[in-house]
């Protein structure tokens, strides 16, 4: 008998013994199901934090960027003095520096009136800084007293102010001062910040009266077209002294993203729920698979006293294993895009379902299905099929 | 030409103080196509010599020659060859419930590389319909009694011609009528290919199908 007959053999016989028992092989179809959904909705948790995390560098639009170094995330940022991001215009690649303003602050929902914490960023907006679709048709009214754009990728907390605004309602207070909401953009939620809006830099100091306007909190450095970025953030690091970091855009949103993973316990967290996912499908794959043997103990015996080796019987729980992590993935998947979609709406933060993260849980799924098969296999050790005659 | 050819055959379970003789200077010959009865009181030792001939138990002394192979001290390959060569009988009919009658005999010749699906799945009918269940061969376990149970496991003993047939206690689980159908169907079946057959039993009622008769008393031949 060939390998791979073997193998055909065995498997076909794991497969006409699986569907043989209905409800068993639903109540392990489940099981994987079940610990196939965790472990997406883990990992989808955690990828869409990160994602999420850096929602607003990834708009912001400059070549180098000023921080102040115990600044450890954008949400609380640690502001530096303005003369030191000027110190930047004395290279020669630089065309332009602007200051950014950042503070969190309350924003009053026009219909409940409620309070809630948002994000607000306060700038020139004859430069446009963060990135919004259409900002030329905002950015004479940006500049009016007591104006503001509202992010509608914000919470639903805050209100429908996109409808509000469209009917006419488009007074609200930010820390207590009436603001007028002139248009709308899309930034996304962050587990920091809810909500955001634009403002002008003046508007911003109206709103944050206490707050200096030589204290910045983010410097945005503008270069020629044809400028070799990293030499001229290797210069301006040694014009700008201790204080500061320079970065890339690419290093501040990684900047960002690390911060999420790394200083916050976040990581850890959903990679134990992804364990313990996976630890709970394996014992119920364990327990199905076991059991399964323990039934069938004459049978393989027989087998065996037939003339069929060990490694036939293994291969016979490998191949019910594997069915299992099959017939369980495929409505995991399915259910899976179904929460995520879920998870998008309801949360307002991105949950990216893509192919590799199809084939990565697979990969997990089938090994907890495998290492359950594996266990499972030391109770083949009683098939002697001597003990068949009694 | 004899099939099985024992010698001197003792076998023991346990060591030291609990060893426990099981099997005293046996010598035993059966010739091709011999039907064989092995009876005698329960512990004498008769499923034990069974599970030696069938390859399923090892021995270290004496010789043990069946089909021309040694079993004393054998590698579990020569074990696996005799195996191979030798239909099992057991007292539970020990079929899968999850496969149709015809599915479980052709286990028996999936392990034999010379048949085609098509030709294991033909030779599997025929020899269901020689056992007299030409119209249950889709039929699962669950759909069949007790008898029709055992019937296809002799048929699934039968199907890939072996030299040798080992049964233990095959009427045990069976009633009067279907228990002597049964073996009178394994006997009609190895008369016609000329497969030697050792039964163990206490099933007096079917000692008339055998052509020879031993019995077994505390690990001794008499």
């Amino acid at each position: 008998m060939t390998g791979l007959r073997r193998i055909v053999f065995a498997a076909r016989l794991a497969w006409r013994q699986l569907v043989y028992d209905k409800p068993k092989l639903l109540a392990a179809t489940l099981g994987v199901l079940f610990a196939c959904v965790l472990v997406f909705m883990q990992l989808g948790f955690r990828d869409s934090l990160y994602t999420s995390a850096a929602s607003a560098p990834l708009k912001m639009q400059a070549q180098l960027f000023l921080l102040h170094k115990q600044t450890e995330a954008l949400w609380r940022p640690v502001s530096f003095h303005r003369s030191i991001l000027m110190r930047a215009l004395g290279l020669p690649e630089t065309r332009r520096v602007v200051p950014l303003y950042m503070s969190l602050g309350q924003f009053k929902n026009m219909d409940t009136h409620v309070q809630r914490t948002l994000m607000i960023y306060g700038y020139d907006p004859s430069a446009e800084l963060i990135r919004i679709d259409k900002f030329e048709s905002f950015r004479a009214e940006l500049q009016r007293q007591d104006t503001a754009m509202f992010d509608v990728s914000s919470r639903p907390e805050f209100g429908p102010v996109q409808d509000l605004i469209a009917s006419g309602r488009d007074i609200t207070e930010i820390n207590g001062r009436k603001v007028k909401l002139i248009g709308t953009f899309s930034m996304g939620t962050t587990f920091a910040a809810d909500g955001n809006v634009v403002m002008s830099d003046l508007n911003f100091h109206r709103v944050f009266p206490s707050r200096s306007p030589d204290q910045i909190d983010l410097g945005f450095v503008m270069l020629a077209p044809e400028a070799d970025i990293q030499a001229a953030q290797a210069a301006l690091l040694r014009l700008v002294g201790q204080e500061v970091r320079v970065l890339t855009y690419e290093q501040l949103v990684r900047f960002e993203q690390a911060y999420w993973e790394n200083s916050a316990p976040l990581g850890f967290i959903f990679g134990f729920g992804t364990l313990m996912g996976l630890i709970v499908g394996m014992v119920i794959v364990y327990q199905i698979l076991f059991t399964d043997i323990g039934n069938n103990i004459p049978q393989y015996a027989t087998l065996v006293a037939m003339g069929y080796s060990q490694s036939y019987l293994r291969n016979i729980v490998f191949a019910s294993s594997i069915y299992l992590a099959v017939l369980g993935f495929l409505p995991g998947v399915v259910l899976s895009t179904l929460l995520y979609e879920v998870a998008e709406r309801s949360i307002f933060i991105p949950f990216p379902m893509g192919a590799e993260r199809i084939a990565s849980v697979f990969f997990f799924i089938l090994i907890m299905c495998v290492l359950a098969g594996l266990l499972a296999i030391r109770k083949l050790k009683s098939t002697d099929p001597a003990d068949m005659f009694s | 030409m004899s099939m099985i050819d024992v010698k001197g055959l003792d076998f023991a379970y346990g060591h030291g103080e609990l060893r426990r003789q099981v099997l005293i200077d046996i010598h035993l010959k059966i010739d091709v196509g011999e039907i064989v009865i092995l009876t005698g009181p329960s512990g004498s030792g008769k499923t034990t010599l069974l599970t030696i001939l069938g390859g399923l138990r090892l021995a270290t002394s004496g010789s043990v020659v069946v089909l021309g192979k040694q079993l004393v001290q054998s590698e579990p390959s020569t074990q696996i060859a005799v195996r191979r060569q030798t239909g099992y009988i057991f007292q539970q009919h020990n079929l899968f419930l999850a496969l149709t009658a015809t599915q479980n005999v052709c286990m028996a010749l999936e392990l034999h590389d010379t048949f085609s699906e098509k030709e294991r799945v033909a030779r599997a009918r025929e020899i269901l319909g020689q056992v007299g269940l030409w119209d249950r061969l889709d039929y699962r376990p669950s759909q069949l009694s007790g008898g029709q149970r055992q019937r296809v496991s002799i048929a699934r003993a039968l199907v890939s011609k072996p030299k040798i047939v080992l049964a233990d206690e095959p009427t045990a689980s069976l009633d009067k009528n279907s228990g002597h159908e049964a073996v009178e169907i394994l006997r009609n079946l190895a008369k016609k290919n000329g497969t030697t057959i050792l039964i163990v039993t206490h099933d007096y009622r079917i000692l008339d199908i055998a052509d020879r008769i031993i019995t077994l008393e505390d690990g001794i031949i008499k």
